[in-house]
């Protein structure tokens, strides 16, 4: 069995979890201060993802990357980099797909954070910096693994906008969801089987990590 | 001058003016809740920002909107008490303490000295969620000193808890800010408390600051109804000046003040506790209806219509100890009389 697919999938999970992980928490930080009609507005837009169907993702991100399109004409040009059918192309689906998640766990930890703690720490002559690394994020932490967590499994499971992007290209582009619709395409049930189980694996698992991290937020919570 | 606070602030349909002047003292800030003490607080200490104003501590201008001045939290040197203490519940004690101390060479020398001073050795290494709520005020305070304000915000210090802790903190906390050199605020709703811990008391209604008043000037001679309101006055009237005594129109009364009565007197105030009952006749007595009677733990409350009142006026509260109502021969109409010197005469 190649387990190129599982490899890249996961690969390509981790690295849009990292990025997620610190755009989801930059805009949940600097949103949440903004005047409130804007912050509606913003929060739509970041949350559609969440909402529309990964084909209409999928569609929106070749109108922005495609080698014909403006911005991947001028990457093409400038670097000779193609930005679609590459492996690392999936990222691009990955990230828009599980930015919500982040965003808004990450935002409904900061919006239950007891500002008076950020507070407490600015008159006793700490930056705003320190406070939010060394208070509110560790206050947060739950919250915001849960988020973690929950991105990269929805990262993992992205199939609709990555095989519009990335294709799939065995040994090159294959991810374990493509790979799993390409082999029942091909009527292989039993390879499909195979990768249907280790993703329902991993998945389970992660779910699993999920939970835990709720119940030792609140029985946390409730001891306060 | 320690501090001085001239301020406005809109909020919604709120607008706050507060102004007043604190020397090294300790100053309360007395008002129902809501009346905008916290905000007056949250002022001074840069969390919030006025639209209009000035704040002046230690002849250094923490806000001016003039001169488009405004100091962030971290440059006011201003600790703030509050009302949880908002301890990093991610640090122990010591770790909560050491963050207060900006410079690096002395934080460990300073924490130490703070840990033993407050008596919180023995809590060094545990969670502010572990600790009992005195240990937790503490922590808060030792945590202000160390990080070495010029000025103390206490805001509500004893709204968490209950009565029998509170008392005792409350003789902790004193002794502690005895210590203090600086300006400390001491905001509170609670008369009993400003009365035992401050010296001087600005008064603080719907928003507006009323002055500031010496604890005699606030509880013996309020000059204001809101005034007298927060130093626990419960009976009001309206009152026409005649001479050297008041003629009440709601109660169709005139009462005896000793002494002239200025002619901008609009208002009266009696003490529940300064109505007493007279023998049948007595000089200055005059007869009641018994409306309703409210017994207190020590005390009992009698609600009395005086006969001349018009109906639907507000009762007379009377309060005396439970012995003396219970002694009373007659409950159902009584006579009372009140000190002239017990009048209170108000703008």
């Amino acid at each position: 069995m190649d387990w190129y697919p599982l490899y890249n999938s996961l690969r390509i999970a981790a690295i849009s979890t990292v990025a997620v992980f610190f755009l989801g928490i930059f805009a949940a930080y600097y949103i949440a201060k903004l005047p409130r009609l804007v912050k509606g507005v913003l929060d739509v837009v970041l949350t559609l993802p969440l909402v529309l169907p990964p084909t209409v993702v999928g569609w929106l991100l070749l109108c922005l990357l495609g080698p014909k399109r403006p911005l991947g004409a001028w990457v093409l040009e400038t670097f000779g980099v193609k930005l679609v059918m590459t492996w690392w192309s999936a990222i691009f689906a990955t990230v828009v797909v599980a930015f919500p998640l982040m965003y808004r766990t990450a935002r409904g930890a900061f919006e239950s954070f007891d500002h008076n703690l950020a507070d407490a720490g600015r008159t006793l002559g700490r930056s705003n910096t320190w406070v939010f690394w060394r208070v509110q994020m560790p206050v947060c932490k739950q919250g915001i693994l849960a988020g973690t967590v929950l991105s990269f499994a929805r990262a993992l499971g992205e199939y609709g906008a990555t095989s519009m992007i990335a294709g799939y290209t065995p040994g090159r582009t294959a991810t374990i969801s493509t790979t799993v619709y390409q082999l029942w395409r091909t009527n292989d049930d039993a390879g499909a089987l195979k990768w249907v189980l280790v993703n329902i694996a991993i998945s389970a698992v992660f779910l699993l990590a999920v939970n835990l991290l709720e119940t030792r937020h609140r029985q946390k919570g409730g001891g306060r | 001058m320690a501090l001085s606070v001239d301020i406005e602030k809109r909020l919604g349909d709120f607008t706050l003016s507060v102004r007043f002047e604190a020397e090294n003292e300790c100053l309360a800030l007395l008002g129902a809740s809501g009346c905008g003490k916290s905000v007056t607080l949250r002022c001074i200490a840069g969390i919030l920002t006025p639209d209009d104003g000035e704040i002046v501590l230690d002849g250094v201008t923490l806000f001016d909107s003039a001169a488009n001045i405004n100091l962030p939290p971290q440059k006011r040197n201003v600790g703030y008490l509050f009302q949880q203490y908002a301890l990093f519940p991610n640090m122990t004690v010591r770790q909560n303490i050491a963050a207060a101390v900006r410079d690096k060479q002395r934080r460990k020398a300073v924490t130490e000295e703070k840990l033993r001073q407050f008596r919180l050795d023995e809590v060094a290494d545990k969670r502010p969620g572990q600790i009992s709520g005195g240990q937790q005020q503490r922590t808060a305070l030792a945590r202000i000193l160390a990080s070495e304000p010029k000025a103390i915000l206490l805001d509500e210090p004893f709204s968490a808890l209950d009565s029998y802790l509170k008392y005792q903190l409350e003789v902790e906390l004193a002794e502690t800010l005895e210590q203090f050199p600086g300006t400390v605020l001491w905001v509170s709703h609670d008369r009993g408390e400003v009365f035992r811990n401050c010296r001087r008391v600005c008064v603080l209604d719907q928003g507006k600051s009323q002055g500031t008043f010496t604890l005699r000037e606030l509880f013996h001679e309020p000059v204001t109804e809101a005034a007298a309101r927060l130093s626990g006055c419960k009976n009001y009237a309206d009152a026409v000046p005649k001479g050297t005594s008041v003629f009440l129109p709601e109660w169709g009364l005139t009462l005896d003040c000793g002494k002239a009565v200025p002619a901008d007197i609009h208002r009266i105030g009696i003490r529940a506790h300064h109505v007493t009952p007279a023998a049948q006749q007595a000089p200055g007595a005059f007869p009641c209806t018994v409306r309703r009677v409210v017994q207190d733990v020590f005390t009992t409350t009698v609600l009395l219509q005086p006969e001349g009142a018009a109906p639907d006026t507000p009762p007379l509260r009377m309060e005396l100890d439970r012995e003396s109502w219970y002694k009373m021969p007659d409950k159902g109409h009584i006579w009372v009389t009140i000190q002239p010197r017990d009048i209170l005469l108000l703008k």
